[in-house]
């Protein structure tokens, strides 16, 4: 095993150019994991940590600037108002040590659909920043996850920035999970309103092989609402829409039976979390209309 | 590969380093420094808790030459570094706090001692918050630095705040008495 | 010197009286918060080589050839060892059955089972290494439960079996089976009013100590080895590692090192024979540390078990008789399953007055892994399912559970379904009468700070899924009763040496005992006795190693009755040694000497009255006295084996637990909030202390209620879980509030009056909460863990985790 510490993004492109099979190394909240247990064994380590500008970021007029590296503890403390289901995510993220280490960058480069961050940056809409010594690319978050634990880096590429749209409405996350803190996910949802656009848009964790959006629960929920008047009125939601948009929302799962719980459960409890999220991002669009902070 | 970096305000050099290695390795394997606790090498336990540039991360999930050039604390430097802290000076200053881990120092006379221990560690002893003691580096790492934070914390500041931190022996309950004790302690002292 | 972390001496001084019944502090906390206090993984030696232990892959199978040249061939490699290099005819251990192969032999019975030992300079290396050895397996049919393992041509797990329960089982793929039989149940059950029957399961639960399985194991010159190891008894490890080693036990010399948490899984061997196997073979020290992978198959797990209970009443609310059947799955080897069964089948009417009961309790040889002690050992899974049992009765009554318990609540004076009479205080009415008068916690704490809800006080915690939605508070109450020591007619017992003598002017008590501290507080009170008994301040705690006599396990709750009272009763000894050189030395003096029941106090001879006869210091001038003497409690009688009669065990331990959850309904998540304590300890001889491990018992009651289940596939019997990720004990967002009230009703056949206190905690605690969970849900819930799934009624058998009953669909 070598160990790659390029000190500037240029020498880390360079370096993954060189050395395909470098895996990066920014946070270590997975690689390391694998190391330790002896599941991976790579060739190189490509260590990222001394890129200072994978640490920072920008809020811009539409978008917040996200470096790959941002640390979960920043987002959720700095960040809540711009992105706050991303935010909220943060927060559920494994424990206080690990969020002062981890960033969206390993979340994305892992692809795991267990990943906490996946649902909020689908929900809130996002670009992904690549960047090989080819050039930079920036790939809709939508189609950044191409199966299980796969995205559509090419083995040149090291992510750089998430780009993330500004929340314009209220926001909400929530994962379930067997314990009340340090959980990884059984699933996820997140949901978020853009009454810019009259869009809701949905990101769902752990329940189909990559990270999805509910589209159909999404197209049902926007005609509902457009049809009814609700951005307009901001009256209570029907209770018989905001049940079909559940069910939708929970149709859009592909789970599976693991050690972590059942797909039934899973499909179920994206359901419960569907009905809620929709019932609390309303009721904050109606209180104010304007982007709240998460309740956490 | 060789990886060089401060640990509780000393430099270190560390040589012939398995890339594959974690801090925690280095500092408990090769530096003489095995405060800090291996329990689940995965980031799960939170026993291998220390302060990289100030920050609590797992030692376990810190590749070894992450570390370089860096600074650490672990808790064999905490009574020093809290020291330093309440007296005002920076952190530039370099201290004899790497002990060489062979536990030969004898006699301990709880109380007696005080003054050698920061105030979460005497609140540790002092509330019973420690039994089996594995888990007690991570959480003294950990509360110290909230306390840093937040001087004031509610129990559920408390327990969000150490809920990185498993604990097999105590139920914790005497682990958030030792936190309340030593924010009581802290604020008195001011 | 070139090991380190070798233990030291805690020497501790005390400014009050430091005797019994004060919270005196902790001797290691100094060392233990500066993380300077050497745990086994801590231990260091120069020139020391990284021992590492393949596993087997696959639960069953016929091992047909391994393959270690490449692996030996390996540039770092010292050795590497398989079953064909142990070097004594003695190549099984075991702890009562001496059934488990150190390495494997032409067999593998469960995942996990150690198959070869490496030794190199790097643990990489050693890593390396083990991935070279290639191992050809031809696998074997599993059995996984009682159906596969007791099925006509069912594989036997161990063929030939020639201990001393094959005679007695009904088939070769059972450990042992515990019949008691009292009454007449059959004729009792026809004068029932009610008849309650129920079937309940019990998940795997890990002891998941924090501290990971380690030592060091250092050749001496004389062709022994020194042994550094976190155990929980030295001589029982020492007795099964010897005769492996070919070594006579004086050349395996063991020393506890320090020791992070144990709670039953340090009571068979993990790396002891492997570690010392390798440093007699290199010749150089070799340290071993499991990873937390390689904890979960290095370790026995408590005895997952299925249970069918009857119980029946009278309309009075009179319990009229319990027929029982536990099964355990012991899995591979035998561990402590036979103690376990007795445990299991003793204590499986609870805490209450039944007159007729037809009980039957077994263990099974399966593959899955094995199972042995876990803290509470047997008396767990019964009290999860008769509690279960009492408000089920309770309520076809139409009875308060608190109130029909108090009914049939056993006193001082019961007769056990085993014939024994409880011979000391058994407060059991009580102990529910006190849970039940505690004020309850306010409804929706969560909104205690505010109006916006603080997701940390609701079920899912920081994960953000209720604002209050969903959540149904419940109150749940369970008691349990535990026995206390090692039953059965094992000879239990414990030795202590005591040297008392004076260093610059002051008398300094020695204690030297075999103990193993593992966290329970051991150190601090065997100080807090020598300084009562002697009446010194200055205690030195010397380092538990094999030196000195054997001092039983740091298990059955034992540890301050055996070896407190074997300190106690040295102590006794060295105090009249004392008096006896203050009479031939002071005697003539005064005639007190000669009269006067004597004292020793504030470093002096005193009398009764208080009188100063002499100072310790010059009665004892230069001499030092120093004993060493064994101590035993009553002696007990084995179960018969037909009738299960029989005065089996020595003290019985009393906790009752009152629970309070939120259970978000809807999405099957648990907020517990509350969890009150009441225990009889007989005499708190350190109540700080004690309180700490009533609480931590009681967490590792709540962590099986609710998270904690090694799930083993039933078709591949293999571990689906190991590791923190997936194995979840509860953190601190997890555990509430624990309020503890402490009886002290004194046992007077136990020094001081105590009374053991370390497990009974985690009896109640599992269905307290169950019992809150089934308040809040109107589900039935006849397993542990309860899982999300089984709240909302999204299970599935395929899911390897059982759904239990009474599956309701949310609304």
């Amino acid at each position: 095993m070598d160990f790659l510490r390029p000190a500037s993004w240029e020498e880390a492109l360079a370096a993954k150019a060189a050395h395909p099979t470098a895996v990066p190394i920014a946070g270590g909240t997975d690689v390391m994991v694998e190391i330790n247990f002896d599941h991976r064994r790579p060739e190189y380590l490509l260590d990222l940590n001394r890129i200072g500008e994978l640490s920072e970021w920008a809020v811009g007029e539409e978008t917040v600037e996200l470096g790959a590296s941002v640390p979960y503890t920043r987002i959720m403390e700095d960040l809540r108002a711009e992105l706050p289901g991303l935010a909220l995510a943060s927060h559920t993220v494994a424990s206080p040590q690990i969020r002062n280490r981890g960033g969206v960058g390993g979340n994305l480069g892992t692809a795991s659909p267990a990943g906490d961050a996946h649902p909020a940056l689908l929900a809130a809409g996002a670009e992904v920043e690549v960047e090989s010594v080819r050039g930079s690319r920036r790939i809709p978050i939508d189609d950044f996850y191409t199966g299980v634990k796969r995205n559509a880096l090419a083995a040149d590429e090291l992510i750089k920035t998430v780009h993330i749209r500004k929340a314009d409405g209220p926001q909400q996350f929530s994962k379930v999970g067997t314990r009340n803190a340090m959980v990884i996910a059984l699933c996820a949802f997140g949901l978020a309103l853009h009454p810019g656009t009259r869009t809701v848009r949905t990101g769902i964790g752990s329940a189909a092989p990559t990270p999805v959006r509910a589209r159909v629960a999404e197209e049902f929920l926007n005609a509902a609402l457009d049809e009814g008047g609700f951005w307009e009125s901001g009256k209570v939601i029907t209770p018989s829409v905001a049940r079909q948009f559940a069910m939708l929302v929970s149709a859009a799962c592909n789970p599976i039976d693991d050690v972590r719980g059942t797909a039934a459960y899973r499909r179920h409890a994206v359901d419960i979390m569907a009905r809620r999220q929709l019932g609390w991002t309303w009721e904050q669009y109606r209180r104010g209309g304007h982007p709240l902070e998460g309740a956490a | 590969m060789r990886v060089t970096f401060t640990v509780n305000g000393r430099e270190q050099v560390a040589d012939d380093v398995w890339e594959g290695e974690s801090l925690l390795y280095v500092l408990r394997e090769r530096l003489g420094l095995p405060g800090s606790k291996n329990a689940c090498e995965q980031g799960e336990c939170g026993s291998c808790t220390v302060r990289l540039d100030g920050v609590p991360v797992c030692a376990c999930l810190v590749a070894a030459g992450q570390a370089e050039g860096r600074e650490v604390i672990t808790v064999e430097g905490l009574a020093d570094y809290a020291r330093r802290r309440d007296s005002g000076v920076s952190d530039s200053g370099a201290s004899d706090s790497g002990r060489s881990g062979s536990g030969e120092r004898g006699a301990e006379h709880p109380g007696d001692g005080a003054g050698e221990l920061s105030v979460i560690q005497q609140a540790f002893i002092d509330a019973g918050a420690v039994q089996c003691g594995f888990c007690t580096p991570g959480l003294l790492v950990a509360a110290d630095e909230m306390l840093e934070r937040n001087p004031s914390p509610s129990d559920a500041d408390i327990r969000e705040a150490l809920s990185g931190n498993l604990c097999r022996c105590t139920g914790y309950e005497k682990i958030l008495d030792a936190v309340r004790l030593a924010a009581a302690r802290q604020e008195e002292a001011v | 010197m070139p090991t380190t972390g070798t233990p030291t001496s805690l020497s501790q001084g005390s400014r009050t009286s430091g005797g019994i019944g004060e919270s005196t502090l902790r001797p290691d906390g100094t060392l233990k918060v500066t993380g300077e206090f050497a745990y086994s993984s801590d231990m260091w030696h120069d020139d020391m080589l990284w021992g590492h232990t393949l596993r087997s892959t696959v639960a069953h199978a016929a091992i047909r050839s391994i393959d270690i040249a490449e692996a030996l061939a390996t540039p770092g490699v010292h050795a590497v060892l398989t079953y064909d290099d142990l070097p004594a005819p003695v190549k099984n251990y075991g702890l009562e059955i001496q059934d488990t192969p150190v390495l494997a032999h032409g067999k593998v019975r469960h995942h996990g089972e150690p198959v070869a030992v490496i030794a190199a300079d790097h643990p990489e290396t050693a890593r390396r290494a083990a991935a070279k050895i290639r191992v050809d397996y031809a696998e074997l049919p599993v059995v996984t439960d009682e159906a596969s393992a007791t099925a006509p041509g069912a594989p036997l797990v161990h063929e030939d079996r020639a201990d001393h329960h094959s005679g007695h089982v009904p088939h070769p793929n059972i450990v042992h089976r515990q019949p008691i039989v009292r009454g007449d149940a059959a004729g009792a059950a026809a004068r029932a009013d009610v008849i309650v029957t129920g079937d309940y399961v019990f998940g795997m639960q890990d002891q998941a100590f924090l501290g990971p399985e380690s030592g060091l194991a250092v050749p001496a010159e004389d062709g022994g080895v020194d042994l550094y190891v976190a155990t929980q008894w030295l001589h029982s490890d020492l007795r099964q590692i010897a005769p492996v080693l070919g070594l006579p036990e004086e050349k395996v010399r063991m020393t506890l090192s320090g020791v992070g948490g144990a709670f039953g899984g340090r009571e068979d061997l993990s790396m002891q024979i492997h570690g010392c196997l390798l440093a007699l073979r290199t010749g150089k020290p070799v340290k071993m540390v499991y990873n937390r992978f390689e904890s979960f198959f290095g370790h026995v797990h408590r005895h997952p078990a299925r249970l069918h209970y009857e119980h029946g009443a009278t309309r009075d609310g009179r319990i009229t008789h319990m027929k029982c059947r536990i099964v355990l799955d012991g899995g591979a080897y035998a561990s402590s399953s036979p103690a376990v069964v007795g445990n299991a089948a003793s204590l499986s009417a609870g805490p209450y007055v039944i007159e007729n009961v037809d009980i039957e309790a077994l263990a099974l040889y399966t593959n899955n892994p094995p199972c042995g002690a876990m803290r509470g050992f047997g008396a767990v899974q019964a009290c999860f399912a008769y509690e279960a049992q009492m408000d089920r009765l309770a309520a076809a009554l139409g009875l308060d559970p608190v109130e029909f318990r108090q009914l049939n609540a056993m006193e001082q004076g019961t007769l056990m379904p085993t014939g024994q009479r409880v011979d000391s205080p058994a407060p059991v009415a009580e102990l529910l009468r006190r849970v039940k008068a505690r004020p309850l916690p306010p409804e929706q704490q969560w909104l205690a700070a505010g109006e916006e809800a603080d997701v940390r006080a609701l079920p899912g915690g920081l994960s953000n899924t209720t604002h209050g939605e969903g959540v149904v508070r419940g109150v749940g109450y369970a008691v349990g009763i535990k026995n206390v020591g090692f039953s059965e007619g094992f000879d239990d017992y414990s030795t202590a040496r005591v040297r008392l003598e004076v260093i610059a002017g002051e008398p300094v008590a020695v204690v030297h005992t075999a103990m193993a501290e593992v966290g329970q507080g051991g150190v601090t009170v065997h100080a807090q006795i020598a300084r009562t008994e002697l009446g010194v301040a200055q205690v030195t705690i010397l380092p538990a190693d094999t030196r000195v006599g054997s001092a039983g396990s740091t298990s059955a709750s034992r540890q301050t009755y055996v070896t407190g009272g074997a300190i106690k009763h040295t102590c006794e000894a060295v105090r009249e040694r004392v008096l006896e050189l203050g009479r031939r030395k002071f005697g003539t003096y005064h005639p007190a000497w000669a009269t006067a029941e004597l004292l020793l106090e504030d470093g002096k001879v005193v009398t009764h009255g208080g009188e100063v006869l002499a100072g310790l210091a010059d009665v004892l001038e230069d001499e030092a006295v120093d004993l060493e003497l064994e101590w035993r409690h009553r002696p007990t009688e084995a179960f018969d084996l037909r009738t299960g009669q029989g005065n089996g065990h020595v003290q019985y331990s009393f906790a009752a637990h009152r629970a309070v959850v939120e259970v978000d309904t809807e999405l099957g998540l648990v907020k517990v909030v509350e969890l009150a304590v009441a225990q009889d300890v007989g005499k708190a001889l350190n109540p700080l202390s004690v309180i700490g491990q009533i609480q931590g018992g009681t967490t590792q009651g709540l962590g099986v209620a609710v998270m904690e289940e090694i799930v083993v596939d039933p078709v591949t019997a293999k571990v689906r879980n190991p590791s923190f990720t997936d194995y979840l004990i509860p953190t601190i967002l997890d555990t509430p509030t624990i309020p503890v009230d402490l009886l002290e009703l004194a046992d007077e056949h136990a020094p001081y009056g105590l009374r053991g206190a370390g497990e009974a905690p985690t009896l109640s605690s599992t269905p307290a909460i169950l019992a809150a969970i089934r308040n809040a849900t109107g589900l039935e819930l006849n397993r542990t863990p309860v899982r999300p799934e089984h709240l909302t009624g999204t299970g599935t058998d395929s899911s390897g985790t059982g759904t239990g009953t009474g599956g309701r669909t949310a609304p």
